[in-house]
């Protein structure tokens, strides 16, 4: 891939004046790759860069602070990016950003539900991302993949492929897509109280493992967290969907305005719970109340850490 | 279970609602009505915050899944702010939170703002009057399994 090789020399070049290059490498199997913490320049060798580099490297940025990096982003990674410096989370002098036009990256999920016929993910004997499919033998046998049916819904409604600030930029940028809600618009066909139910069953499969917050890059309070302090205790450690669900909803208000919709919580969960769905909600009810869209702009003060005297677009009740 | 006397006049079972409301204006409102011996439904449980602009969303979500059947956030009105700007950061607040209700499953109207000042008892009594109406209109709150506080509640409520 053409783009990899540049993201490479961009990354020899700017190993020398960082403390290290954060990008993806090889994973766990040969589907997924794995976050990639680069130092020396043998290391770029296994650097990757496509439909399996899924994580958000800007997760590990607060944890970086006072020491210089760079940082290869996806379009939905440097939007996380810009909102840790509008909040002022980071230091815009201490990252370097390298930008590539990001086609979209695959679901582990839809992949697994594909394979389910042949065997697991894991026992892919080869797996090669091509232009538009994914070549994976599997029981001495090839299955041809179509990268539009395996593609991260997240990717499908993508509106910034490429980063929407960048120092360094690998490639021709790529054209995105609207992203319509269409996702909350089918939750909303369903009455309130079928809502309601959905949400119950739903969150009867979170184990608390906290996956979701600990993917997330702008759930930045790590130990510090609501969910696990006693005193005042938001939340007991009781077995109920109740608390479960109450976590939820806290970490979706947390990141009221803030979230940019980078997907990673739902990715995250191990119980594929559509955590995302909860996020989602308030982002179009903070668009369509401040038309602010989070991480487009590394200088603009989130819409809820300010406010108007007259608020011309909120309708209070009137009595 | 109490039975609270709605002004209306129609007896019907209380109903669990939750009030938020500011140090400044909201109770004070809330006092000047109880001075004043307004009548009023009994149903709404204050607690008292020092700015609206403290009320965490977090609060009113815990409320609303765990035992509540509706909650009211009261504050200075915009300007009026005991410390300036509390109620405007918390406008935006409230507001985009509303928002997230439906998605849940919770009638948004469970749950609203509003501003009532210190001197306005009778305001005060419109709207716990009207609030505690919408919220009887809409019945108890279903409850998830696992809500601790039910068991609480229930005791309490004898
Ligand atoms: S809440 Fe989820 S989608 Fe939003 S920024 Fe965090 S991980 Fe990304
Ligand atoms: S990742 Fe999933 S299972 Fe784990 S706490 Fe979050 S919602 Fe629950």
């Amino acid at each position: 891939m053409a783009v990899q090789e540049e993201l490479k020399k961009i990354i020899l070049g700017l190993l020398p004046q960082v403390d290290c290059v954060i990008g993806w490498g090889p994973g766990p199997d040969l589907l997924c790759a794995s976050p990639y913490f680069m130092r020396r320049p043998e290391e770029v060798d296994n650097f990757l860069a496509g439909p399996m580099a899924t994580q958000n490297t800007a997760l590990y940025l607060p944890e970086y602070k006072g020491k210089k990096v760079a940082l290869v982003v996806k379009g939905c990674d440097s939007r996380s990016v810009a909102q840790l410096l509008a909040e002022k989370l980071i230091a815009r002098e201490e990252v370097r950003i390298i930008g590539f036009p990001c086609a979209g990256v695959a679901d582990m999920g839809k992949i697994a539900a594909r394979l389910a016929p042949h065997g697991e993910p894991g026992e892919a004997e080869k797996a090669v991302y091509g232009e538009k499919e994914l070549r994976i033998t599997m029981a001495g046998r090839e299955l041809v993949l179509p990268l539009a049916e395996i593609k991260a819904d997240k990717c499908l409604r993508c509106a910034h492929p490429n980063a929407v600030f960048s120092d360094h930029f690998a490639g021709e940028k790529a054209a995105g897509n609207d992203d319509e809600f269409k996702d909350l618009a089918a939750l909303e066909t369903m009455s309130l109280e079928d809502r309601f139910s959905f949400w119950e069953k739903e969150m009867s499969r979170c184990v608390r493992c906290y996956a979701c917050r600990n993917a997330c890059p702008l759930c930045v309070c790590r130990d510090h967290c609501v969910a696990s302090s006693r005193d005042p205790h938001w939340l007991t450690q009781a077995d109920g969907v109740s608390d479960k669900l109450l976590f939820q909803v806290t970490h979706a208000l947390h990141l009221a305005g803030r979230c940019t919709g980078c997907g990673e919580c739902q990715r995250a969960c191990p119980a594929g719970i559509p955590v995302l769905l909860l996020k989602r909600a308030l982002s179009r009810a903070v668009e369509g109340l401040f038309g602010h869209s989070a991480g487009l702009d590394p200088e603009t003060r989130p819409p809820l850490l300010t406010f108007q005297v007259e608020e011309r677009t909120i309708k209070e009740k009137a009595w | 279970m109490s039975v609270s006397s709605t002004v209306s006049g129609a007896a019907a079972p209380e109903l669990r609602i939750v009030g938020f409301l500011c140090n400044w204006c909201s109770y004070g409102g809330a006092d000047t009505a109880g001075v004043g011996r307004f009548i009023q439904p009994t149903d709404l449980r204050i607690i008292r915050l020092p700015c609206s602009g403290r009320t965490n969303p977090l609060f009113i979500a815990k409320a609303l899944l765990q035992g509540a059947d509706g909650v009211l956030v009261s504050g200075c009105h915009p300007r009026d702010c005991h410390y300036a700007e509390g109620n405007f950061y918390a406008r935006r607040r409230l507001e985009v939170f509303k928002q997230l209700l439906p998605v849940l499953g919770v009638d948004p109207r469970r749950f609203e703002y509003t501003w009532v000042s210190a001197s306005e008892g009778q305001r005060w009594q419109m709207v716990v009057s009207k609030f505690t109406e919408q919220i009887h209109s809409l019945g108890p709150a279903r409850r998830l399994p696992g809500a601790p506080e039910l068991e609480w509640l229930r005791e309490s409520a004898g």
